[in-house]
């Protein structure tokens, strides 16, 4: 989980989404979502495939034009205000929006263009940037030499050229291997510690949704609730804490007397009970026993103990749509890699 | 940034009035040209696809037929037939160009121009001018089998064929972008070979003249753009017009200006 420090909201928020809402014909993509996201912050949207995260993401970037509703980025309405939200935003789409045939650095020198960033400051600019994700190097090769998670960084790299203010992140690692997903959110980290932007991303990844301050759980176009990660996981219920000691049943007496806690089970040689916050508790737990203490260990509800709990089913795949369906026979095939 | 605004706001209704007044973005229309030849460059195959389909044109049908068929008294068949397969060159090269689009959009990169702070019909020219340039240059490589065919090049007339090559192209690229905007499946793109490139090209009189045909031929000739553009290319190479060249010229720029508006309408109504 990402340690953070969220700067005092001066202005106030810099998202502001108020009953958002998209229809395409009879389907119900987004279904009247209103959230704000403060300015530095970390903000997820967490829901399976199909559940609308996209499409806001889109509405939010001026791509698509809700059907009702209303949204502002940085006090900019994304409807009326379309340039100006665009010129303070940098996304980074679900699949790569790159040009192959080009290389690294005329990937970043052709978006300094349209976004218009001042000549002096352009060649300056894209150095910095292929330094900070480690693709200096390569700054002459052609896109298409490059792996996954080297598009991926070069593409975070781009988006925040223009030093937006806010980065939309659109499931920012789906296709690429652990380890390089653990880089990515290196450098997204990195970046914000430099830059103080403010990251939006959506994902179907638990363990991506841990990187957000807050997350907002996404199904069916309605989001079913938005709290920072540990609170939504408090709402499943407490940290289950299991030990072993020397004497089990005197350790069980202890800790119902000493601690307060009432139901404590013991099995298989092991006392196992419910605390709200496993990690907090067990230095009180350890100091207020006498017996000696073996082995601890805390089991702390994941969000997809969550998202279950919330909707009664687990994150799925949804049908995918033609267009996916051929995106991603292309990727099988190579012409998209990532 | 308020020149943006405004110009947004006034291309949604009256894209033209937009495009005529110039509200334009130089820096992002000249990235999109760049991109196009930057692109075409370094994909060669497009170029000898290109070198290979001109030549087997004009020597394989324009020698094959030279011996029967005479079609303007003074000149050979390969000659005729010679600005008819420059424009083939052009119109294959425009359309190309054009389609990309479609694959710029499922794929990536129309979708980083889409959300930049840049006016719609920016991207559009941009498109077009780089469209045009490269079939341009598609057209300039079978302006180079111009001894072999027997066609006599003056500076005046490779000035002036060069010139409405370009805008023989644009109005090309822009009836491409047109079909491109809003055509999202792939399965769309062979069959606009054969319902849109192969008619266009034989009824525009590249290849035969157009004295005493059927008079639906000679309603196809009129309307067909690409038509305009033969007559005004082979009639600064040649000295052989169909129409004055002020009306192919007329034509041509004010297509692409229809084109154009249209093509940003419906780039506009998108979402």
């Amino acid at each position: 989980m990402a340690e953070v420090s969220v700067p005092l909201a001066v202005n106030g928020p810099i998202i502001r989404v108020e009953g958002l809402k998209k229809s395409f014909g009879e389907i119900t993509a987004v279904d009247g979502v209103s959230f704000e996201v403060q300015p530095g912050e970390i903000f997820g949207f967490l829901g399976p495939n199909g559940a609308g995260k996209t499409t806001t993401i889109k509405m939010l970037c001026t791509l698509l034009r809700p059907t009702a509703g209303k949204a502002t980025i940085d006090g900019h309405d994304v409807v009326t205000e379309a340039a100006a939200v665009r010129s303070g935003i940098g996304i980074v789409f679900q699949d790569s929006t790159l040009d192959e045939y080009l290389t690294a650095e005329q990937n970043l020198r052709y978006h300094a263009m349209i976004y218009h960033i001042p000549r002096s400051q352009r060649e300056d600019r894209i150095k910095r940037m292929l330094e900070l994700v480690d693709l200096a190097d390569r700054r002459s090769d052609v896109v298409r030499t490059f792996s996954g998670g080297m598009k991926r960084r070069l593409e975070i790299a781009r988006s925040l050229l223009h030093l937006p203010r806010v980065l939309f992140l659109d499931e920012p690692t789906i296709g690429l291997d652990p380890q390089t997903r653990h880089y990515v959110w290196e450098y997204l980290r990195e970046m914000r510690r430099q830059q103080s932007i403010t990251i939006f991303l959506t994902t179907h990844y638990m363990d991506e949704a841990e990187n957000a301050d807050r997350i907002a759980i996404i199904d069916y176009g309605r989001i079913i609730a938005l709290d920072t990660p540990a609170a939504l996981k408090r709402m499943v219920g407490g940290d289950l804490v299991t030990l072993s000691t020397a004497d089990n049943q005197r350790a069980r007496t202890e800790i119902s007397g000493r601690l307060g806690v009432e139901k404590v089970v013991q099995a298989d040689g092991y006392l196992t009970f419910e605390v709200e916050s496993g990690e907090s508790f067990i230095p009180r737990l350890v100091a207020a026993l006498d017996v000696p203490v073996r082995t601890v260990s805390v089991r702390i509800p994941g969000l997809d103990d969550v998202f279950l709990r919330l909707t009664g089913k687990a994150i799925r795949d949804e049908d995918a749509g033609s267009t996916d369906r051929l995106k991603s026979r292309l990727r099988q095939r190579g012409r998209i890699r990532r | 940034m308020s020149i943006y605004v405004e110009t947004r706001r006034i291309s949604g209704r009256r894209g033209l009035t937009a495009v005529a007044l110039g509200m334009l973005d130089p820096e992002a229309i000249w990235m999109i040209w760049q991109r196009d030849l930057v692109r075409f460059l370094r994909q060669p195959a497009r170029l000898y696809g290109s070198i290979v389909r001109s030549a087997v044109w004009l020597f394989a049908l324009g020698l094959g037929l030279r011996q029967s068929f005479v079609p303007v008294p003074g000149m050979s068949y390969t000659e005729f037939i010679f600005p008819g397969v420059i424009a083939m060159a052009l119109i294959f090269g425009s359309l190309q160009s054009a389609i990309s689009v479609i694959w710029d959009r499922e794929f990536g990169f129309l979708k980083e121009v889409m959300v930049a702070p840049i006016p719609r019909s920016s991207v559009l020219l941009g498109k077009a001018l780089g469209g045009a340039s490269t079939a341009t240059l598609q057209g300039i490589v079978v302006l180079l089998f111009a001894p072999l065919a027997g066609v006599h090049l003056t500076p005046v007339s490779v000035v002036e064929g060069l010139a409405l090559m370009f805008l023989t192209s644009i109005a090309m690229t822009t009836l491409g972008l047109v079909i491109a905007v809003r055509m999202t499946d792939f399965e769309g793109f062979g069959s606009l070979q054969n319902m849109v490139v192969m008619p266009m090209y034989l009824l525009s009189g590249a290849m035969f003249p157009t004295q005493g045909l059927p008079v639906w031929m000679n309603t196809f000739l009129a309307a067909n753009p690409l038509s305009y553009g033969v007559s005004a290319v082979r009639g600064v190479l040649l000295g052989y017009y169909t129409h004055p060249l002020v009306l192919d010229v007329a034509v041509l720029g004010g297509f692409s200006l229809v084109m154009l508006s249209i093509s940003l309408w419906l780039l506009e109504r998108e979402g």
